[in-house]
């Protein structure tokens, strides 16, 4: 049996309030009442995503559209933010 | 000037007597509510009454408190039910994060500290794995607490996050299991109401039992104004013809009528509440609770030292049969 | 109970304590400030226990809000007590601006603030600049309003400590100094009274524009701040970023964008001074 790839959404876009500033943007999650601060690509992530779920793969897609994502190793770094941010509550995890 | 916690009391039942304060009783007002964890709740009581400025400035803060507070609390709900999405049963939401969840009145500005959930007893254990997973800590270490808690009490030792710093109660029944009335746990488990998120609260006439239970039997009575304002919130929202009935028919299957009679007499004297005219005749002992609730000075100090004591003694009591109860305290003492 | 109120700034308090001698010192050292008669918060100085109200008193620190752990403080600390309990009823209480642990001046309308941790000198650099020609706005906390950006004051007595003392006491009348307490938790103590101007404007605010993080005891430098560092290290120096939600978020990325930020390592107070003019006149 093949395990299905995990799929992630960001359920109201409206729950976060990003505020690029450096190389570091911060973003108030207004649920948790939470600030994070957070680096590349954490903000080019979220802001691909959207309601409809996406999985790792989808979102280097997305990014490749705007920027160079050579990188080998770019869908697992994409795959732990995105495991990180659903610990967080940031994006959901949608079980398959 | 001779103030007592009747001036916490008098404000919540009648927002516009507020009018007559000068600044004395206003100063008296605000240092009280802070002691009893009200003044938010005396926020929106108080809130479309005209206030002198100063007041209304601490008026807001205790609103901003308050909201602070609910998000907080139902966040918390929230990382408690993706923690406990796989164990067996219902999660049922407890108190003020319950009240908030449900949208109830008695949330109004309420203060809600730490998370009380409620899950079935075979349930614990897996429940227990599962918080320690998410990030979840004893705060505890002491093995004659924990060997407490475990025999004895009606939860887990208490637990924290990690990176939150927010404490969670795990309960398996409403009371400690030496106290004398035995609720029927089950039965409330059963009774409970989903709610949309997936986690639950407790039927209407079971969260006024259990709201009455924690204010007699569970604690020293510390912030009894608070908690039977709760008690008089809960009575005004879900009063109607069949409840009151059911409300008796259901305490006396837990065993706990005395105390919801109680509770609702107490909530009728200090509050105002309307409850039925059968329920309303005075218990010799009702004055001395009324005493002990509004036990505070000017300065929201606790007075009546030899009451306190009294219920002290009295709150360790119902709690544990008598021999418990002094190895408890000598435990207690000796450190 | 003795009863002395008081109004900081925005804020009114109500100080009750069971000796009279502190009433007295506090009513000494805040003679320039206005009486409120409805207080924001009440703090109560009560002995630890019956006989110790007596028997080397000792002062409980307690009010409307209380730290669980405060230790009590000798009868001869009281006016640190009261100032101690003042301190922790605004960390835990207010919530009407963004509180920041600062220090700060003015002059032309623009503000000066000063963070840092406890020994970095925020608070003898705002007494000096305050007596030279800025106005003292604060040593203690700075607070931000949540809708237009700018810094109230809340010019509390100066708290000078050790060497601070004689430095300020070659500047200032003596008559402008609280009593000394000697062998506090912190060294020796000192209050100075801020210049009455300070006082008589403490309702007046000033717009942010310049937010400095001196170090004290380094070779005298200045390094600029990433914006993201300086937002991460006032989320520290804020007792009540996190309660604040949404509107705090908002006040402090506005601060961090708007304001430019700068650390500086100084060994000596004239070093200090050189560095905040020099820096001062770069932004005009």
């Amino acid at each position: 049996m093949v395990a299905l790839p995990t799929t992630y959404l960001r359920k109201e876009n409206a729950q976060l309030i990003i505020a690029p500033l450096d190389a570091m943007t911060v973003i108030y999650h207004r649920r948790s009442g939470i600030t994070h601060i957070v680096a590349d690509p954490v903000p080019q992530i979220l802001a691909s995503m959207d309601a409809a779920p996406a999985t790792a793969s989808d979102i280097v897609q997305r990014l490749a559209v705007l920027f160079d994502v050579d990188d080998v190793e770019v869908e697992d770094i994409i795959a732990a933010r995105l495991e990180e941010m659903a610990e967080l509550g940031i994006v959901e995890r949608v079980r398959a | 000037m001779n103030v007592d916690g009747m001036i916490l009391a008098g404000a919540l039942r009648r927002p516009e007597t507020t009018a007559a304060y000068d600044a004395d009783a206003w100063n008296a007002l605000v240092s009280i509510a802070r002691a009893e964890q009200l003044l938010g709740t005396v926020a929106r009581r108080l809130s479309g009454i005209a206030v002198p400025p100063e007041i209304a400035g601490i008026l807001n803060e205790a609103r901003i408190k308050a909201e602070y507070q609910r998000r907080a609390a139902l966040w918390e709900a929230d990382c408690a039910r993706r923690a406990l999405a796989n164990i067996k049963g219902k999660v049922v939401l407890l108190k003020g994060t319950a009240y908030a969840a449900a949208g109830l009145k008695a949330s109004e500005g309420r203060h809600i500290g730490d998370l009380d959930i409620m899950v079935a007893r075979d349930a614990l254990p897996a429940a227990e794995k599962a918080l320690v997973a998410a990030g979840w800590e004893w705060v505890k270490p002491d093995p004659y607490d924990d060997a407490y808690y475990r025999d004895h009490m009606h939860e887990l030792p208490p637990l924290i996050h990690k990176d939150r710093d927010r404490m969670i109660d795990v309960h398996h029944n409403i009371l400690p299991l030496t106290a004398k009335p035995k609720p029927d746990a089950a039965f409330m488990m059963m009774q409970a109401v989903p709610l949309a998120n997936g986690l639950s609260i407790f039927a209407r006439v079971d969260m006024v039992i259990h709201s009455a239970a924690h204010l007699f039997a569970d604690g020293e009575l510390d912030g009894g104004l608070r908690n039977l304002w709760d008690i008089h919130c809960l009575l005004d929202e879900f009063a109607d013809d069949d409840f009151w009935s059911e409300l008796h028919a259901r305490a006396v299957h837990h065993g706990l009528w005395v105390a919801a009679h109680r509770a609702a007499r107490l909530a009728h004297r200090v509050y105002g509440t309307e409850i039925p005219s059968g329920w309303r005749r005075q218990h010799w002992q009702d004055g001395h609770y009324i005493k002990r609730f509004t036990a505070r000075d000017a300065w929201g100090r606790g007075t009546r030292p030899f009451l306190r004591l009294l219920f002290y003694v009295r709150a360790h009591w119902l709690r544990m049969p008598p021999l418990m109860l002094a190895r408890h305290l000598w435990i207690k003492w000796r450190r | 109970m003795h009863e002395f109120r008081v109004q900081v700034g925005p804020a009114g308090f109500r100080i009750g304590s069971l000796w009279e001698g502190p009433i007295r010192t506090l009513e000494e050292l805040y003679r320039d400030y206005p009486t409120p008669t409805i207080t924001d918060y009440s703090v109560r100085l009560e002995a630890v226990s019956f006989l110790r109200r007596f028997i080397r008193p000792s002062v409980a620190i307690n009010g409307d809000y209380m730290l669980p752990d405060a230790a009590p403080l000798p009868l001869a600390h009281a006016l640190l007590a009261a100032e101690m309990a003042m301190n922790v009823q605004m960390a835990l209480g207010w919530r009407r601006h963004l509180l920041l642990h600062a220090s700060a001046v003015e002059k032309d309308g623009k503000a000066l603030i000063m963070t840092g941790e406890s020994g970095s000198g925020k608070s003898t650099l705002s007494a000096m600049l305050g007596h030279m020609g800025w106005r003292f706005m604060g040593d203690e906390f700075v607070l931000l309003d949540l809708v237009t950006g700018e810094a109230m004051p809340f010019p509390r007595p100066i708290s000078l400590k050790n060497d601070a003392i004689a430095a300020m006491q070659a500047q200032v009348a003596a008559d402008r100094f609280g009593p000394r307490m000697r062998g506090t938790p912190k060294g020796d103590i000192r209050h100075l009274v801020p210049p009455y101007k300070a006082v008589q404007s403490m309702g007046v605010p000033a717009r942010p524009a310049l937010l400095l993080f001196p170090s004290f005891g380094f070779d005298a430098a200045v390094r600029p701040v990433a914006p993201s560092e300086v937002f991460a290290r006032l989320t520290q120096a804020s007792t009540n970023y996190v309660a604040l939600g949404e509107a705090g978020f908002h006040a402090l990325t506005g601060l961090v964008k708007d304001v430019p930020a700068r650390a500086i390592d100084y060994r000596n107070g004239d070093e200090a001074l050189a560095l905040v003019n020099q820096l001062w006149d770069a932004l005009a």
